[in-house]
């Protein structure tokens, strides 16, 4: 039996009960953590928001409130917000970058195809001249 | 302000709205919703205090971001906005895949071009400008418990005015 209190209970200077919707995602050891999402969010909405949850869903919900509180102390104006920003934008950025790309290959490979037909066009000449009717393509007619 | 009309934070807090309201500026009657979202995830009371502990030109933006985070956790009460990011990092990681596809087809295909080619019909000098660098910006990475994409995100409805 854990009689020591969870890092929220410890925060608000509390008993920590067994049901403790708190301890569960705010352990003693990481008193920070729950310094964090108290800060942004107050201990009684996180507590709301959690119980609305089912069981198997609170680690997750715990986790991503504790890295939108982190972000929102690091950047107070945009918090979380300004990542989605810069995300964006970088995929704005790519999309340009592998559609530049991908019309670059296709100007290559028109090219590539084009100098292959004049080559094969060519080749056909040169097997042509003095041979009416002997295909170019035999190396051994060109020794004559 | 002329008349004694409530913010939207003041109704619903049944208050006197005072002249100099912190909120005032930012969460007008006539759009309720906004705050009642806002104070539902962060509680009026961290809104106030957030909000007073920026300048004033910045106060507009904090509270546009408040707004979007409060949608996102009640969209999805698990994942909020790190659902999101979450989305957007997979669609950075695909493009990036996709990217160095596409700069070693090229490579491939003028490797291709060169040894075959009787008479130069490129300028290397031409080549060369087909070769990009991948200046793809470093994104940030971040710790996430959550890998879940959010199809529901459609890029054109998260962000508005926001960005400057």
């Amino acid at each position: 039996m854990n009689s020591e209190r969870c890092a929220a209970c410890k925060y608000l200077r509390r008993r920590c009960p067994s049901d403790c919707i708190f301890a569960p995602y705010f352990p003693s050891n990481n008193p920070q953590r729950f310094a964090c999402v108290h800060k942004i969010y107050g201990a009684s909405n996180v507590g709301k928001m959690l119980q609305q949850l089912p069981t198997h869903k609170r680690v997750q919900a715990a986790n991503s409130l504790y890295y939108e509180a982190q972000c929102r102390i690091q950047d107070p104006v945009y918090g979380c917000v300004g990542i989605i920003s810069l995300l964006l934008q970088q995929i704005h950025k790519a999309e340009n970058q592998l559609a530049k790309t991908q019309a670059e290959i296709a100007v290559l490979s028109n090219s590539h195809t084009q100098d292959s037909q004049f080559q094969q066009n060519f080749l056909l000449q040169q097997g042509n001249v003095g041979q009416s009717s002997r295909p170019s393509t035999q190396p051994s007619s060109w020794f004559k | 302000m002329g008349g004694n009309s409530p913010c939207a934070s003041c109704k619903l807090l049944r208050r006197r709205c005072a002249k100099d309201c912190v909120f005032a500026p930012y969460f007008p009657s006539d759009d309720p919703h906004k705050f009642a979202i806002v104070h539902k995830v962060f509680g009026a009371s961290n809104v106030s205090k957030m909000l007073q502990e920026l300048s004033v030109h910045q106060r507009a933006d904090a509270v546009s971001s408040l707004v979007y985070e409060a949608n996102a956790r009640m969209r999805d009460p698990v994942y909020g906005c790190v659902g999101a990011i979450s989305y957007l990092q997979n669609q950075v990681s695909q493009l990036q895949m996709q990217l160095a596809v596409a700069q070693a087809e090229i490579l491939c295909i003028q490797m291709q071009n060169e040894p075959v080619m009787p008479t130069p019909q490129m300028d290397p000098e031409d080549d060369k400008s087909f070769l990009l660098q991948n200046n793809l910006p470093q994104y940030l990475n971040f710790a996430s418990s959550s890998n879940v994409i959010h199809d529901s995100l459609k890029r054109e409805s998260i962000f508005g005015d926001i960005i400057s």
